[in-house]
């Protein structure tokens, strides 16, 4: 009898560890290795682009705290951003700096997230997950503090932002975001001088620059790839043009560089609150703003860099006090595109850290 | 005289007369005595080691673990256990279902086996066997067959892919293993544990430090412990061969895997931490001590590291411990030859030198590539 091997299929997900939520990949595999790949979503639908339609523009705005659930004040942001584009609203400048503390501290937050979750899919029982959880507590007591939510916001208003900082958070603020450098200085020696983190993520899952942009990745799987593109520099918004940042980028578009890049990004996002802290003037937080808004008849793409990447609202008026049409270009679903050229002929060991390094969330992706 | 219906069971002289002449007298009361005191210890150390195992790996994770049920938790793994097993006991459908209830009971079996030879104090052992290291060495590669059994006969291809692993890992790892006890016996000159335990003057982790790390590393992997654990990486394949199983036949499995744990720690304190030997305490609690101190090295290393990738877990058994381990032995056996009669401790420093160095040279010309997919 002629010997003969066969391929098989496996189900990595809804319900499967490493998947990040309820996002499904059907392998098809050789033994150990990748031969073609399915990735499967929509489990987790729930029609906010459609229930949008029905609700008015200040009434959506709670929608968009479900989409990415571990980044809910960029959401905020980059609805309110459109909504503002297709008004015509100008927002008060002590608005427009609490909305980039803001945003920055949920990008360091998502980030801790993205490289705990990574670290956790190459097998590293749970301890630098919980590591990360410690500081990202500590970021969602500031949010706290400001708006009396933990995970979803609703902080940011049409037209500026719910309610001004409290006394004690600014303090609280500058003692943590100075103790954040030495956390994540002491954190990164540990990961990035063990051979085996290096082992199991340098060289693996690359994406090419040319794919990286052919695919409209963005975010830290684009930078990773070394594109320097990030919207706050590119499209600036808000008033990131007052800041000096570094945009980080990688070399050979690996694991490693993505994990680095979101490193790096944490570094350069401290300086950003330092300066937007040290600028921060007095005044109006809100102008006023009618509470049934009735934009202008006409459509808009407002967008902001996200920490995932580049998360854009779309936006059609009719005039009316609910949006026609609202469409949502989530950066995770985008970054997965890429997804399959990567996986093909690795490993499963290394999907899980592929797919782990790309950071998605599922909320996002089903919407 | 025992007898039932009627009819005598035992002879009138049993024990003695069931014996080979050449027997002790005292075999069978040796026997029973050492067989129930194994069974609790191995019960009792299984558990404890769980506790100690949850509570210093949450300690690493900033946690605090459970305290619950007992003081400090203590009763933490007998409620886990009471849960276990009035769980509902499910076959599915589709397995093979007499490899499926054999498995757990062969993976158990060995590892219970290994505490037969181990010495917990001066000839203090079920049996003092002369070839006691062969013997562990042999009894302990067995548990992966009831692992295997558990895999293959699930019919569930994360099970399949997972004992696929453990197979290629285990056989790999039992040669450095074996190659590093080597060392310790030739320094020893017996087989016999005890014997072992007896010839250390000084702990054979200085004499023989290179040694040390190949057998630690191996014996990770031996018993699937990370940063070897492929078998159940839950991030890839859910949680590997037992994923078909629940109720008692998942306790076993469970138990079986921390009774290797115990097993190997008891035998790392015998061959390199100088098993019951230590000044003021009883032999005993010495070599609890020493169990106890590997268990929590090998609880850091778990809550530390991430894991291979199975093809990186092969390259470095092949391509790292092996060279390694052949080094350790050849310079093991120039010393037994050529300085039979030198102080210890002037081998102590040698070892030491060629220890440091092989590693260096080793880990400065070897590399695990992380790009290599094998066609």
């Amino acid at each position: 009898m002629a010997l003969k091997t066969e391929t098989f299929m496996v189900n990595a997900g809804p319900q499967h560890p490493s998947t990040h939520g309820v996002f499904r990949m059907r392998f098809t595999l050789d033994g150990e290795v990748i031969q073609d790949v399915e990735p499967v979503f929509g489990y987790l639908h729930r029609g906010i682009e459609k229930m949008t339609e029905g609700l008015t523009y200040t009434q959506d705005i709670v929608f968009t705290d479900r989409l990415d659930y571990l980044a809910s004040m960029t959401n905020n942001q980059a609805y309110v951003i459109a909504v503002e584009k297709l008004a015509g609203i100008q927002v008060p400048e002590r608005a427009e700096y609490l909305r980039v503390i803001m945003a920055e501290l949920m990008r360091i937050s998502s980030h801790l997230m993205a490289v705990g979750f990574l670290l956790n899919d190459l097998g590293a029982f749970l301890t630098p997950l919980l590591y990360m959880y410690r500081e990202r507590e500590k970021i969602l007591d500031l949010f706290d503090m400001v708006c009396g939510q933990r995970l979803t916001y609703n902080y940011m208003r049409i037209g500026g932002v719910s309610q001004d900082i409290p006394e004690e958070f600014l303090p609280a603020l500058k003692k943590y975001i100075y103790s954040l450098p030495g956390f994540i200085a002491e954190y990164d020696q540990l990961l990035a001088t063990n051979e085996i983190l290096l082992v199991r993520t340098k060289n693996v899952g690359i994406l090419t620059k040319e794919s990286a942009i052919n695919y409209s990745t963005a975010g830290p799987v684009l930078r990773g790839s070394g594109v320097k593109w990030d919207i706050r520099k590119a499209d600036p918004y808000s008033v990131y043009d007052r800041f000096q940042f570094e945009i980080p980028t990688g070399v050979k578009g690996d694991v490693y560089d993505r994990y680095r890049v979101r490193i790096e990004e944490m570094i350069q996002s401290i300086n950003i609150i330092k300066q937007a802290i040290a600028q921060l003037p007095q005044g109006e937080i809100q102008t006023k703003v009618t509470r049934m808004l009735r934009p202008p008849k006409g459509e808009t793409y407002g967008h902001i860099e996200g920490p995932k990447g580049e998360l854009g609202f779309y936006l059609v008026s009719d005039g009316s006090t609910n949006p026609y049409r609202l469409h949502i270009r989530p950066p995770s679903l985008i970054n997965l595109t890429p997804l399959r050229e990567m996986l093909i002929g690795v490993k499963i060991a290394d999907a899980m850290a592929i797919f782990g390094s790309i950071d998605i969330c599922v909320g996002e992706i089903d919407r | 005289m025992i007898s039932l219906f009627g009819r005598n069971i035992f002879p009138a002289n049993f024990p003695s007369a069931m014996l080979p002449p050449d027997w002790p007298s005292g075999f069978w009361s040796h026997l029973i005595i050492f067989v129930v005191i194994l069974f609790v210890f191995f019960i009792i150390m299984a558990m404890a080691f769980i506790y100690v195992e949850r509570r210093v790996i949450a300690r690493y994770q900033i946690r605090i673990g459970p305290n619950r049920i007992g003081p400090f938790g203590i009763l933490q793994p007998v409620a886990d256990t009471i849960k276990i097993l009035i769980k509902e006991d499910i076959i599915p459908l589709n397995v093979d279902k007499l490899i499926h209830l054999l498995a757990p009971a062969v993976a158990i079996v060995p590892a219970i086996m290994i505490f037969a030879v181990i010495p917990f104090q001066n000839g203090a052992s079920l049996v003092d066997l002369n070839i006691g290291i062969l013997y562990i060495v042999a009894i302990s590669s067995v548990s992966v067959v009831g692992l295997v059994m558990a895999g293959w006969s699930s019919n569930n291809k994360y099970a399949l892919i997972s004992v696929m692993r453990v197979i290629a890992q285990v056989v790999s790892y039992e040669i450095p293993m074996a190659l590093a006890i080597i060392g310790v016996v030739l320094f020893a000159g017996t087989l016999s544990m005890n014997g072992i335990v007896q010839a250390q003057n000084i702990p054979y982790i200085l004499l023989q430090p290179l040694g040390f790390l190949i057998y630690f590393l191996a014996a990770l992997a031996e018993i699937n412990r990370t940063p070897f654990d492929l078998l159940e990486a839950e991030g890839e394949i859910v949680a590997g061969f037992n994923i078909e199983y629940s109720g008692i036949k998942f306790a076993l499995f469970f138990l079986a895997e921390y009774t290797e744990a115990v097993a190997i720690s008891a035998i790392i304190a015998t061959l390199y931490l100088g098993g019951w030997k230590g000044p003021f305490l009883p032999p005993v609690l010495w070599f609890l001590i020493k169990v106890f101190a590997v268990f929590i090295l090998i609880i850091w290393v778990r809550s530390t590291l991430p894991r291979l990738r199975i093809d990186q877990v092969m390259g470095f058994a092949w391509k790292f411990l092996l060279p390694l381990a052949f080094i350790n032995l050849l310079v093991t056996g120039v010393q037994i030859v050529v300085w039979p009669n030198i102080s210890q401790w002037v081998i102590v420093g040698v070892n030491i030198v060629v220890a440091v160095a092989s590693i260096l040279l080793f880990s400065r010309f070897f590399r695990l590539k992380g790009d290599k997919i094998e066609a």
